[in-house]
């Protein structure tokens, strides 16, 4: 039942995937109240979903389909608080691709795949993956919302009369948004590494930094801390903080394709 | 009617060129006297303002050397002038002076500020005695139009000024103006207009800067603001988020070195140039920076060309109102050109009359009363009967474009003396309608 949810999620984000590309070319008010609204339901369908997987206690904490779930739940979570402060769905031009993404691959196939390793200490393991995915949450924003800036700044230093009617907020919100997103997410995604090493030394009785999901998180977090510093130091932003954020993405993603390579952080078909 | 009217605008010609052609303030009445004074011209008045440059003439045939005037007064070639000057003769040189006073080619179409600035040129020329009778008549109808327009059309009701798209700009680089500072630098009254709109939508604190400092501490009073000294300028400048800026600075004050400077020290938060003088005052390589935007007074125009769009319909009435004014205009106006010739023609029949009456009594000897106002009665009757015609004539010739021919004609036929042109009531219409 809670795949049947899922998917009646994604087609709700479906919609909203949509107007992720047509907002790209024009403005119209009533198709971004639409996509707001399919969002919203699919947010439901979602969380129905979620609460079904977890009080039938199929829950697999472990699971790289539930986690990407929960990621792209926990993305749409922080598009809304954006909504709700900004009143701008523009950050849905990437956030909605992403969140469409994540739920169509967990949504495919009945077959979670679990960790291989056995997780001693349950606790810390849900602790880590809560938190490490609301940091990716952040990041997904706060890549969004500097790929925005990048586009707004553009279209005002082109002067073009367009410019005045485009779907984008002021270009200080989108900051706002995409550096508060920063702040937020960079302490999730440290204890949620912290968490993560916590539960590798209490299987493993070690951390080992060789490994390429470590290593790639570890760059990830680097880069994540560079972007926090520059921006705390020098007020980094535009094509500079765009670059980063890129970066930190691209990171993220890899650190991400990495639980296929890595030895302790392997996900199987169970 | 020998208007004729050369000049350079927003549409003609690209800033550079505008810029090599702008005149100080100061300048202006010399240039006035140079034009009225130039070889072929009668009367002259200059109209300078950030977007455009127009000599407006009066001339002694109808085909003056304008050109001439200016290579000769901007050095500039006819290669860098010529391609983006406009040139006007009579009925389409009074059609452009009623246009550009009711703001119709403004930049900003319906904007209030191009007819002050029109009535301020006019009042200069007039100072210096660069403006007599024609250009008299042609401006104090341009003014009554330039009403007409704004009292019958809806083209300067929904005005867009320069000052209101610098804040729609504003907004969308800072989003809430609530707590922005504004610098003004240069007290004029544009730069003036739009730090009121700024500080209605929000804006918190404001400086002022101005060559002369007396200046900067008024404007600055009026805003409850700080004034700053010139030489500060670039020392406080990084305080403001946005920086309206019009000074008559030959060269740029604000250079891609500053800029770098001021973001440095704002930890790279966006600034916003608003750049309305002309020449400019932010070099154009300023705009490459990450986190500067500037705007100079063409992309200003750019920004609000989808306002003007909305208003081409208001704008049609209006160049309707222009069209059916310039025709009368023309019309009165020749009809002012017969005048004074159908009066010399009275006075010269009438001298003549007297004349003979002299003679014939001198010959008839005592004539009694009733005598007296037959032959008056029979001298009189002769003379209108023989004028009618020619009266007539004179009149139906007004209203067309043969008028001069006719009244040519009239003048050799009569032996018309030309000091008798100028009529005394026509003096008199001119001096009250001022």
């Amino acid at each position: 039942m809670s795949l049947l949810w899922l998917r009646f999620a994604l087609g709700c984000y479906f919609i909203s995937l949509i107007y992720a590309f047509v907002a790209l070319t024009r403005t119209s008010e009533l198709f971004s109240r639409i996509a707001l609204h399919a969002a919203s339901l699919g947010m439901v369908f979602h969380f129905v979903s979620l609460v079904e997987l977890f009080v039938s206690g199929q829950i697999v904490w472990a699971s790289v389909h539930n986690g990407e779930s929960l990621l792209a739940f926990l993305s749409m979570t922080f598009f809304m608080i954006v909504y709700g402060i900004y009143k701008t769905t523009s950050p849905g031009v990437v956030v909605f691709p992403v969140v469409f993404f994540l739920t169509f691959v967990a949504a495919v196939d009945e077959q979670p795949v679990l960790l291989t390793q056995y997780v001693s200490h349950k606790g810390w393991l849900v602790a880590h993956i809560i938190l490490i995915f609301t940091g990716y949450a952040a990041l997904v924003l706060s890549f969004g919302a500097s790929l925005l800036y990048l586009l707004q700044e553009r279209r005002l230093k082109a002067k073009k009369a367009s410019s005045l009617i485009s779907f984008l907020p002021a270009l200080e919100v989108i900051d706002q948004i995409g550096y508060r997103s920063l702040l937020l997410g960079f302490p999730f995604m440290t204890l949620g590494l912290l968490t993560g090493s916590v539960v590798a030394v209490t299987t493993y009785g070690h951390v080992d930094f060789l490994d390429p999901k470590i290593l790639l998180s570890l760059l990830m977090w680097a880069v994540y801390m560079v972007m926090v510093f520059t921006r705390w130091n020098s007020g980094w932003r535009g094509r500079r903080a765009a670059v980063l954020a890129t970066f930190a993405f691209v990171a993220a993603l890899a650190a991400w394709a990495a639980n296929y390579f890595s030895t302790i952080h392997r996900f199987a078909a169970s | 009617m020998r208007y004729q009217l050369i000049g350079v605008n927003h549409k003609s010609a690209p800033l550079e060129v505008r810029e090599r052609l702008a005149i100080p303030e100061s300048r202006v009445p010399d240039l006035c006297r140079d034009l009225a004074a130039y070889p072929g011209i009668e009367e002259g008045m200059v109209i300078s303002t950030c977007n455009r440059v127009e000599m407006v003439t009066h001339t002694v045939n109808g085909s003056a050397d304008l050109r001439g005037f200016l290579h000769q007064h901007f050095h500039l070639t006819a290669d860098e002038l010529d391609a983006h000057l406009y040139e006007f003769r009579e009925k389409d040189a009074v059609r452009h002076v009623f246009r550009v006073a009711s703001s119709l080619d403004s930049m900003v179409v319906g904007e209030a500020q191009i007819l002050g600035q029109v009535k301020e040129a006019y009042a200069t020329a007039r100072a210096v005695g660069a403006i007599r009778g024609q250009l008299d008549q042609l401006f104090s109808r341009a003014f009554a139009v330039a009403k007409r327009v704004r009292s019958e059309t809806a083209v300067g009701s929904s005005s867009v000024s320069i000052a209101s798209v610098a804040v729609d700009l504003a907004k969308k680089i800072f989003g809430s103006l609530e707590g922005k500072t504004v610098f003004i630098v240069g007290a004029g009254k544009m730069s003036e207009l739009a730090a009121r709109h700024l500080m209605a939508h929000g804006c918190a604190a404001i400086f002022v800067s101005n060559r002369t400092f007396d200046r900067a501490v008024g404007l600055a009073q009026k805003f409850n603001g700080q004034a700053i000294k010139f030489d500060d300028l670039h020392a406080t400048c990084d305080r403001a988020d946005i920086v309206i800026t019009s000074t008559g600075a030959p060269h740029a004050i604000f250079r891609r070195e500053h800029g770098e400077q001021f973001l440095a020290r704002r930890k790279n938060r966006p600034m916003f140039f608003i750049d309305i003088a002309v020449p400019r005052d932010v070099s154009p390589d300023m705009a490459k920076l990450d986190g500067i935007f500037t705007y100079d007074i063409d992309d200003l125009q750019q920004a609000v060309s989808s306002h003007v769009a909305d208003r081409r319909h208001e704008a049609e009435r209006a160049e309707a109102i222009i069209a059916s004014e310039v025709e009368s205009f023309e019309g009165r106006l020749h009809t002012l050109d017969v005048v004074p010739t159908i009066v010399s023609l009275q006075d010269h029949l009438e001298t003549i009359r007297q004349a003979e009456i002299d003679r014939a009594r001198g010959r008839l000897g005592h004539l009694t009363a009733e005598q007296e106002i037959a032959l008056e009665a029979l001298t009189r009757g002769i003379i209108n009967k023989v004028m009618h015609t020619p009266i007539t004539t004179l009149k139906t010739a007004a209203k067309e474009s043969e008028v001069t021919t006719v009244v040519d004609v009239v003048r050799r036929l009569f032996n018309l003396r030309e000091k008798d042109a100028t009529p005394p009531e026509k003096k008199k219409e001119v001096g009250t309608r001022r």
